[in-house]
């Protein structure tokens, strides 16, 4: 009956949101920001443990749309053990990749994230698998705050 | 099934011919806004064809002409909602900008520090913020009549909080969370009792039901056109005369006024001392022809079609397991507000839009109730008078559809 959604709602999603991973309150984090999405209410604390510049441990709680739970939890699996270079650029090629702007983004680059593409069909969506994003882009740069899509 | 034209209906609204991802819309977001007949958007085009020109200010005929209808729109207004004259009907932006206008000058004028209004929980933001902004600028204090499970207002705990401090309340009519019909009669009477004037936000009610602003007293009535079936980028704040009178303008600028020097200026009468500026003249002929549409199908015989149309989606969503319906209130209108267990209202728009049907799925403008129903957002599907029960049979199918597929 969904056919048409088959390229937004990948199994790999439904997966991610029934299972998210890495789905816990990080007691001993050194980093700790929320994302909030005005728009839809969708709420997220993103914990890391950093060791020097690499990622040593990363968790979210909160809640959401299966999008934006699979993207948080996606992401908290394949930023683990990257340094903060590393994060930022999956980050950006990540964003080019959702918001369509590079047509021929190599998705190989993104691995599992390649999963996420679909949402640039739904403009109205894009925000929902980018929130985990921002939410750690402000993480990284320590901006120890809220932050929000709008 | 009482008998209503819909498929005649039907066709007079264009737009329910659309496909959407190759299905059939199934349009259900009427509460954000509606969609128009062909007599709206024919008068429209006819106006900027035939009737375009400036209002108020030339001797030339066109300007006279669209004059004419512009205020042959304002006698639409008044006789639909039975006001007393067209010098209470005031031309505004929609619902929005009229309780702004009411907040900026009337407020402005009669707060001072410690006063009170008196809203309820289950407001749009348009009927919260306003007063907020007054409340910084006066001192004046905003009051919150809480509400029960049902999505329904405490009456008791609203008679409480009218106090001797109470300058104004302000209450929405029909509530697009919940659906929600308020007691607005009761309402009233008890603020009159104790002198205390009562604006109606009435953005969601007159779609639905025969509006009659004096039958109901109240002081101010607000809404928007684009949810009557008529054009966006109008709405109307209807005003008791001896109120309007008293009040401050809003805004300056051209038509507002009688006589400028740099000196001086004298503001023009009512209405147009609270419209500044030109209006949006074809949109208001388009609401004109918007009401003599519905008083053609009749206010009346709509609220009962829509009630059964309610009806029949309430039992429909009760049967399906693991929905749960946001405001349940025993005076309703035609709006089903409901969450599914570990489903997101975005991915259900989501879904549904697949199959063609659009529904809302967010917090409304009405972040408060979401707060207090503790969920993020709610998907909401809100009826208009071109509804079908099968196109509720396909907003049903769907849900129960997505569930299976979200395992
Ligand atoms: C109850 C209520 N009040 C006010 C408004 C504001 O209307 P508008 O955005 O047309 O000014 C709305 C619109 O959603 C509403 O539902």
């Amino acid at each position: 009956m969904f056919d048409d959604l088959r390229d937004l709602y990948q199994e790999v999603i439904f997966d991610h949101n029934r299972n998210p991973r890495n789905f816990r309150v990080m007691d001993n984090a050194d980093r700790k920001v929320e994302g909030f999405n005005p728009l839809c209410g969708d709420r997220l604390t993103l914990y890391l443990k950093m060791s020097g510049d690499v990622i040593e441990d990363a968790s979210f709680q909160g809640s959401g749309c299966a999008i934006s739970t699979a993207s948080v939890s996606l992401m908290t699996e394949i930023i683990k053990g990257k340094t903060e270079a590393e994060a930022e650029a999956l980050f950006k090629t990540f964003h080019e990749m959702t918001t369509g702007k590079d047509e021929a983004i190599q998705l190989e680059a993104v691995g599992k994230l390649a999963v996420l593409a679909g949402v640039r069909e739904y403009p109205a969506r894009v925000k929902c698998a980018t929130l985990a994003w921002h939410t750690l882009d402000a993480a990284l740069k320590n901006e120890q705050k809220s932050i929000s899509t709008e | 099934m009482t008998h209503f034209p819909v498929e005649k209906i039907r066709l007079d609204f264009p737009i329910l011919e659309e496909k959407i991802r190759n299905k059939p819309l199934v349009y259900l977001d009427n509460a954000a806004s509606c969609q128009k007949p062909n007599a709206v958007i024919d008068t429209i085009s006819h106006v900027y064809r035939h009737d375009y020109a400036n209002v108020h200010r030339g001797v030339h005929t066109l300007s006279v002409r669209s004059t004419d209808k512009f205020e042959n729109a304002r006698e639409k207004i008044r006789a639909f909602i039975n006001a007393d004259s067209t010098k209470e009907i005031i031309f505004t932006k929609g619902a929005t900008e009229s309780i702004n206008l009411v907040a900026q000058t009337y407020g402005k004028a009669n707060l001072k520090p410690g006063d009170e209004i008196l809203i309820t929980a289950m407001e749009h933001h348009s009927n919260i913020v306003p007063w907020q902004m007054l409340c910084e600028q006066t001192g004046a204090l905003l009051k919150v009549a809480p509400i029960n499970q049902q999505g329904e207002l405490i009456f008791t705990e609203f008679e409480k909080l009218l106090g001797d401090k109470t300058r104004l309340v302000a209450v929405v009519h029909m509530s697009n969370a919940l659906g929600t019909i308020n007691p607005v009669k009761k309402i009233i009477d008890l603020a009159h009792s104790r002198s205390i004037p009562v604006l109606l936000d009435g953005a969601q009610a007159i779609p639905h039901m025969a509006v009659d602003v004096q039958a109901l007293d109240c002081d101010f009535y607000v809404f928007s056109g684009h949810k009557l079936y008529g054009p966006s980028g109008v709405g109307v704040l209807y005003g008791k005369q001896a109120l309007l009178e008293a009040m401050p303008p809003y805004q300056g600028g051209g038509d507002m006024i009688r006589k400028v020097t740099f000196e001086e200026t004298e503001y023009n009468s009512l209405p147009y001392k609270f419209e500044a500026g030109t209006p949006s003249i074809a949109d208001v002929i388009g609401l004109g022809a918007a009401i003599d549409y519905l008083n053609d199908v009749g206010m009346d015989t709509i609220a009962a079609y829509e009630a059964e149309l309610l009806d029949y989606a309430t039992e429909k969503a009760r049967q399906i397991k693991g929905l749960r319906i946001i405001g349940e209130a025993a005076e309703k209108g035609a709006i089903l507000s409901f969450v599914l267990d570990r489903i997101h209202p975005h991915d259900i728009g989501t879904m549904l839009d697949s199959l063609g049907v659009a529904i809302r799925a967010g917090h409304h403008c009405a972040m408060p109730v979401m707060d207090f129903y503790e969920v993020p957002a709610t998907a909401r599907a809100s009826f208009a008078m071109y509804n079908t029960q099968q196109e509720i049979d396909v907003l049903m199918n769907g849900i129960e559809s997505l569930i299976e597929v979200f395992g």
